[in-house]
């Protein structure tokens, strides 16, 4: 075929176009300085900052499974939150175990226990994760009503499971001496534990966003997203993936789930359902399957929360769902959805 | 049928409560053009499906050399050296041309020469290399899903309307294309509506109607019969021309 005969064009995007598509990464940072001007008090808003950012990563942590099992796999997984749940409880019991190290003021020592805490966290949910996707998930592949009805049933034995496991009350969970209290910051006070959970939910993020950009199993996985089909007729099994990538969403609802106990002091059966809630709105607003409109998602909905809480905290309750009604006014399929060709 | 690459026996496919392929039999010769012809409808496209284990057939037997594959799972068929392209080309439109052709290089790296050879036949492809798949224009498309399917030696491709939709010099150029890939003694089974593409590329055809095998024979015996050609399709080459 010579050059004369197809001319290769490529019409470039319009400047417009790029600023549509560069838009949804300038609303964490609007947000936050337009919480600055509506806080007035920079110390104050610092503090709501650095809560918002962490609290949103937790969430981020949690949502970023869910959003590419749904992107890859089609399945509306209500029974996600199990997995935080059940990840909160494991890690409270290592946590438990290891009391000789969390009551020790040492830092390493500290950090070593809260570690092998998620570890054990994401092990025990990833694994329960296998057997959830090939007991209960992949006998409904295709059936969204079915997914719906026989997860919701999952997360119902996993939470009554961990009643008869750890009883059915409030367990109170104690942070490790050194993640306890907060840095000072001129007047701000910022809460060590908040600056563990950003730093581990960025390092989570850029850490997923290398695996999916530059390694052949993130291709594989971006590719399954968009045309599941045509990754088969290319001569991989999608099913393996698909296995991979349940067990992978439900180790970081397990790493959530240990973080959000830590955060919330408490932790309950029914904390992962309550989260849900959040999370799921995280997910619609990123567009499903985007981990990168997830972590906008996540960020937007830790920051309104916090800034909504101190501004107006009648209205707090409601923002989170007010902000998913206006950004899907804006872009109904969410924030950056992916492309789906089946 | 000895020099048959693949052979097609009594195949049935239903989709859902529609039996759609009745009694399917035909062969395609090894290191030639297979054409598949017929009206819209006439499950052309269900044939390439249930060759490649996307639809199953409900009953019959489909041997890739010498080995039945019908039981065989859709990525099996493909390792065995099947390539597809779809009729919609299946271009992840979100990845770059390089990742797109990245992933269809199961084998691993890809060969130098061959990659080289590839970006001559079809140039958007070396032009468009690191550019979103998704921004490519249809005809570009369409050779990058061809240039995925031929990125590693396979033994048959199956490549489903190339012509659809596009610009009368890119179907030239198309065509073009395909015939330096018939040079090198690729098998190819492909479906196509555009006849004159048809009777330029293809060595034997069989001719599909409501789900049937109504013709099969030389590619030039039926491009030489205009009452044939109308009688099985409803359209001549000349009237096409």
């Amino acid at each position: 075929m010579s050059e004369t005969a197809i001319r290769p064009r490529l019409v470039g995007p319009t400047a417009m176009e790029r600023l549509g598509k560069a838009a949804p990464l300038l609303l964490a940072p609007v947000l936050a300085l337009a919480g600055l001007a509506a806080i007035g008090n920079p110390s104050v808003w610092l503090t709501l900052t650095v809560a918002g950012l962490a609290m949103g990563l937790m969430i981020f942590i949690m949502a970023s499974g869910l959003t590419v099992i749904f992107g890859l796999m089609d399945v509306i997984n209500f029974g996600h939150g199990a997995f935080v749940s059940v990840g909160a409880f494991v890690g409270f019991t290592v946590l438990a175990w290891l009391s000789g190290w969390t009551q020790n003021p040492a830092v390493v020592l500290n950090l070593a226990a809260v570690f092998l805490a998620i570890l054990a966290s994401m092990a025990v949910t990833g694994a329960l994760g296998l057997a959830f996707e090939r007991v209960i998930v992949k006998p409904v592949y295709g059936h969204h009503l079915k997914q719906i009805l026989v997860t919701m049933g999952g997360l119902i034995v996993a939470q009554q499971l961990i009643h008869v496991i750890w009883g059915p009350d409030a367990i109170h969970v104690a942070r490790p001496p050194s993640l306890q209290g907060s840095f000072i910051v001129g007047e701000a006070a910022i809460e060590k534990y908040r600056m563990l959970a950003v730093a581990i939910g960025l390092v989570l993020f850029l850490a997923m966003r290398h695996v999916l950009r530059a390694t052949k199993l993130g291709l594989l996985v971006r590719a399954g997203v968009e045309n599941g089909e045509m990754v088969e007729a290319l001569g991989y099994r999608i099913n393996r993936l698909f296995l991979l990538v349940f067990m992978a969403g439900s180790a970081l609802a397990g790493l959530g789930g240990i973080m959000w106990g830590l955060y919330q002091e408490t932790i309950t059966a029914h904390m992962g359902s309550e989260i849900m809630v959040l999370v799921f709105v995280v997910v619609i607003i990123g567009g499903l399957g985007s981990i990168e409109g997830c972590f906008i998602g996540a960020l937007l909905v830790g920051l309104l929360a916090n800034y909504m809480a101190f501004l107006a905290p009648k209205v707090a309750l409601v923002s989170t769902i007010a902000l998913m009604v206006a950004i899907l006014m804006w872009r109904p399929q969410g924030l950056y959805p992916v492309v789906k060709a089946k | 049928m000895a020099d048959a690459l693949l052979t097609l026996e009594g195949v049935h496919t239903h989709i859902g409560p529609y039996h759609i392929l009745h009694e399917v039999s035909f062969a395609v010769p090894r290191g030639g053009v297979t054409m598949l012809l017929g009206r819209n409808g006439a499950g052309k496209s269900t044939t390439l499906r249930t060759i490649m284990g996307l639809w199953k057939a409900s009953r019959g037997t489909i041997t890739f050399d010498g080995r039945p594959i019908q039981a065989l799972a859709t990525p099996d068929i493909a390792r065995a050296g099947i390539a597809y392209v779809p009729e919609n080309m299946g271009i992840f439109a979100d990845l770059t041309v390089a990742e797109n052709m990245r992933l269809a290089a199961t084998g691993g790296p890809f060969d130098a020469r061959r990659l080289a050879w590839i970006k001559e036949l079809f140039p958007p492809i070396g032009t468009f290399w690191d550019k979103a798949a998704g921004t490519l224009s249809g005809g570009q498309k369409q050779m990058l899903s061809v240039a995925r399917a031929i990125i590693e030696p396979r033994r048959l491709i199956l490549i489903d309307e190339p012509s659809k939709g596009l610009a009368p010099a890119i179907i030239g150029a198309m065509t073009a294309a395909l015939k330096q890939l018939k040079d090198t003694d690729t098998t190819i089974l492909l479906v196509e509506q555009n006849f004159a593409m048809a009777s330029a590329l293809g060595d034997t055809v069989a001719v599909m109607d409501d789900g049937r095998i109504v013709h099969a024979g030389a590619m030039a015996e039926l491009a030489a019969d205009a009452s044939l050609q109308e009688k099985l399709m409803g359209l001549s080459l000349e009237v096409h021309q």
